[in-house]
């Protein structure tokens, strides 16, 4: 077998290949090839000359030469009056004005209006990561935080569509997305969108991101309320190429309005690269044009950060941060924010996790512009950074950090009666308005299915033929509302008759409006407040109770209820009979195992679920063949393994003994020895298998006749066994400390193995 | 709506409209907020039109916009409610229009705007198409692409 000395590489290299991070790419500064976060080639110094009015000179370019997206800037983003006082103040002195909590928002806001793209990004480059964090959360627009998901399936199967949408409202998203793997299914992704989430809860926004006409009409016909789709570059030749102009889009904005659609554009780092016209200019600056160009065009808001661009921006040194900065500038000029945290910028879960955490803590308008509610392969955008899979660990970061990510918790009942509930919806509406028949099988196999690969359901073909025919019969919301009341599903139909009521008022065309307990708030009925400690968005205590409210929590009466559990096998297993007070022993083979005051009375088993009485035959097995014999002693004024051990010993007429906690915990002691000084300890209990306590008490033996035996190694593949067991030990240790007595005498206990286990 | 003062410019204090000041919102056929219910739904009373919004809204938003700085989203809204006059063909034909190299010379651009300024009282949406001809004139966008 090659050892492999003569190898010219450290192993560990090849561990570190292997690992998935080792899956993303890296690329190299190069700021003439468009590959700079914070530093093109051809970034322009921050500048801005009015005359009479209009601004003549915009970051070092006439106003003659302005291409589209600098003529767009200078005559709806920058404030002339304004600008002159804003552009006066040096950067260094903004960026310490957006890290002063004494400097009120709405003052930075005011500036913003009048500072160029250039001084906005060399403001914020000033920055490290931690004071970008701090920032955004001072100044995003909104004081309570949201949450966006996205709800899409690889067969475009309306009834999964409906069951997720409904699930997805559960967990408390503000918004829902879906999109379509066939564009032509989009009118029965909207549909059963539309209708599932209206199932529990009323007032969830919800998208359908298709070819701009057709959007725009699937929202005419009432299905959707919101749209994202309305993408801007930061370069000329990047928006031609995307077929647009900062005019053909702002149009488009206010088409979305005039239908009382809430809308927001999109732009994200590296976009431009992707595209392949970046002018050898950095992330951040084209960022900071895109952002003046949707505010100039009055979008309220922006999905922002990165977006598809993201994983290309991540590869480049201080991407992150820069996708970081490029928020900071959205919230700065008073956007509303869906700050990305969407397409998976990474195959690692720890870069995953840490890019999202300055968003959980410091909050965010939607801290993800799609959160994959549904599993990673059935996400028709890519996987998003948290997809199904990792739901749970989203919820418990919330937990972790008592930070609302805007998600909550919800039972696997509920769930499951809230999935049946929308496909139940949808096939009523698909067959009451002649649109298609879901059969029992379908229904059933969709309700529990974890994502598309398990569904026995509609084939990608029908689902054409649905969305072909809601478009020909041009089927409306108003239609769907009076299907749902006649099939009986009123709470469904009032819930989606209030959603589409939002739009008369047009009260959510604000900045950063979401449907919160059926009322409209935005950054004028709740806008961020923060200036330090205490203000700003905290947790009322009834929200960090549902933070707290996850899956499989565990508490003293749930350690007790297990035990009870165990306490009926141990009792058919072994009977321990008290023999009065344990007195000093004389024989010489003797091996004194000392157990713990709950030992086979409160506690059963150990944490590798061993039972108790297993243990002790191993123990006994092992001392007997090593010549020994074995005595119990309950010891009563300690619960310690050290201390039970010494004590053990102590009264051994060997002068060896063993102490064992109920939870497994052991240790081989000899009666000389400090308390912590003993001879073999056995601290992994959770891995800690009957051989190794079998092979513990034969090394008892060993001692006992001076010899050395070889130490029984419990052998650890790195679990993590704090985080698996500590929450059990510290509840066991807790019903065992609790028992013990002061100067109580430790007793003999008789033990007679019953049975043959 | 009589019991409006009509100069009356609408703030952040009356925000969200629908709650604080509902007896101002209407659809666009005149319903108030009130009778889109669910018994008028299901009567058929109500239709799509009666959950549009209307001009007044967008500029009442505008309003509330503005009264806290937000000058270019009430600009956005502005635009909207002229478009609101507009169909869902016509809003489509000029957003085509207005796409890069659509428009074969200035002219066609100008046309809609004339048209937008004298047949559909959308003065905002007609300076902003002729301002849209200007740049793309200059920046040389009236040429084929495909």
């Amino acid at each position: 077998m090659r050892n492999g000395y003569d190898a010219n590489r450290w192993a560990r290299a090849n561990d570190w290949d292997d690992r998935a991070l080792r899956l993303d790419k890296f690329a190299a500064d190069d700021p003439e090839n468009g590959f700079s976060a914070f530093n093109g080639a051809a970034d322009p110094k921050p500048g801005l000359k009015i005359s009479s009015g209009k601004v003549s000179t915009m970051d070092g370019v006439a106003a003659e030469d302005f291409d589209l997206i600098d003529a767009f800037i200078a005559t709806y983003h920058i404030d002339p009056e304004i600008a002159v006082e804003a552009m006066a103040i040096p950067s260094e002195q903004l960026a310490r004005m957006l890290v002063d909590m004494n400097v009120p928002r709405v003052e930075l806001t005011r500036l913003a209006r009048g500072l160029t793209p250039a001084k906005l990004a060399e403001t914020v480059a000033q920055l490290n990561a931690m004071e970008i964090a701090f920032a955004y959360s001072k100044m995003r627009a909104r004081q309570t935080p949201g949450n966006q998901a996205h709800v899409t399936n690889a067969k475009d199967d309306p009834l999964q569509l409906a069951a997720d949408a409904a699930f997805a409202v559960a967990l408390g998203f503000d918004e829902i997305e879906t999109t379509m793997r066939v564009a032509r299914n989009s009118w029965s992704n909207a549909l059963a969108c539309c209708v599932g989430s209206v199932v529990g809860r009323a007032g969830t926004l919800f998208q359908c991101s298709s070819e701009e006409a057709e959007e725009l009409e699937i929202g005419m016909a009432g299905f959707t309320s919101y749209a994202e789709t309305v993408s801007v570059y930061g370069t000329e030749s990047a928006f031609i190429d995307g077929d647009d102009t900062p005019w053909s889009k702002a149009w488009l904005a206010a088409a979305y309005a005039s239908r009382g659609i809430k809308m927001r554009c999109t732009s994200g780092a590296a976009a431009e690269l992707l595209m392949g016209f970046h002018e050898s200019k950095s992330l951040l600056y084209l960022e900071a044009r895109c952002l003046c160009l949707q505010r100039g065009m009055g979008s309220q808001g922006t999905q922002n950060g990165g977006i598809d661009g993201a994983p290309l921006a991540a590869s480049m040194p201080g991407g992150v941060r820069e996708i970081m900065a490029e928020n900071l500038i959205a919230v700065w000029l008073d956007l509303e924010c869906a700050s990305g945290n969407d397409a998976r910028h990474s195959e690692s879960d720890m870069r995953v996790a840490a890019k999202v955490l300055p968003y959980l803590i410091g909050g965010s308008d939607l801290i993800c512009s799609g959160f994959g509610s549904i599993l990673k392969y059935d996400n028709s955008f890519n996987p998003s950074s948290f997809n199904g899979e990792e739901l749970e660990e989203f919820l418990v970061l919330q937990r972790d950090f008592e930070a609302d990510g805007g998600l909550t918790s919800v039972e696997d009942a509920r769930a499951l009666d809230l999935r049946r509930r929308a496909i139940d919806a949808l096939s009523h509406v698909l067959k009451d308005l002649g649109l298609a028949e879901a059969t029992e099988v379908m229904k059933r196999s969709v309700a529990v299915a974890s994502g598309s690969n398990e569904t026995d359901t509609f084939a990608t073909r029908d689902v054409g033929l649905i969305s072909n025919k809601i478009s020909a019969d041009g089927v409306t919301v108003l239609d769907v509302i009076r299907s749902l009341h006649r099939g009986g599903f009123r709470a469904e139909a009032e819930n989606l008759l209030f959603l589409v009521k939002l739009r008369v008022s047009g009260d959510y065309l604000q900045t950063s409006a979401v449907v919160r307990d059926g009322c409209v708030i935005s950054a004028i009925n709740d806008p961020n407040d923060y200036s330090g400690p205490g203000t700003g968005y905290r947790l009322s205590e009834a929200r960090r109770k549902e933070l707290a409210a996850i899956r499989n929590v565990l508490d003293r009466d749930e350690v007790l209820r297990a035990e009870a559990a165990s306490e009926m096998g141990e009792a058919k297993a072994i009977r321990y009979q008290t023999m009065g007070t344990a007195d000093l022993g004389t024989e010489h083979k003797e091996i004194v195992v000392g157990v713990s005051p709950g030992f086979g009375s409160k506690i059963f088993r150990t944490l590798a679920s061993h039972r108790l009485s297993a243990v002790l035959r191993a123990l006994q097995a092992g001392i007997e063949r090593g010549g020994g014999t074995l005595r119990l002693v309950r010891f009563w004024h300690t619960a310690d393994t050290s201390f039970l051990g010494l004590s053990a010993a102590r009264l051994s007429g060997s002068g060896l003994g063993i102490g064992l906690q109920s939870k497994g915990t052991a240790v081989i002691h000899q009666k000389d020895r400090l308390p912590h000084n003993n001879l073999e300890l056995f601290s992994n209990a959770p891995i800690t298998t009957l051989e190794h306590y079998e092979n513990m008490g034969f090394n008892a033996t060993v001692y006992s006749r001076g010899k050395l035996p070889e130490p029984v190694v419990v052998p650890t593949n790195g679990e993590a066994l704090g985080a698996r067991f500590h929450a059990r030990v510290a509840l066991i240790y807790a019903i065992e400390t609790a028992m013990t007595q002061d100067d109580a005498t430790p007793e003999t206990l008789q033990i007679t193995f019953l049975g043959d286990n | 709506m009589p019991h409006n003062a009509p100069n009356k410019r609408l703030t952040a204090k009356d925000y969200p409209i629908a709650e604080n000041r509902p007896e101002e919102v209407t659809g666009s056929r005149g319903k108030p907020l009130a009778s889109l219910t669910m018994e008028a739904v299901l009567s058929g009373e109500v239709s799509m039109e009666d959950l549009r919004i209307t001009p007044r809204a967008l500029e009442q938003q505008a309003q509330i916009s503005k009264s806290v700085g937000r000058s270019t989203l009430a600009g956005n809204f502005e635009r909207a409610a002229e478009m609101t006059r507009l169909s869902q063909e016509e809003i489509m034909a000029i957003y085509e229009l207005l796409r890069p190299g659509r428009a074969a010379s200035k002219d066609s651009l100008l046309d809609v705007a004339q048209r937008l300024r004298d047949e559909q009282d959308a003065p905002l949406l007609a300076d902003f198409i002729e301002e849209a001809a200007r740049f793309y004139e200059k920046r040389g966008l009236f040429r084929k692409r495909y």
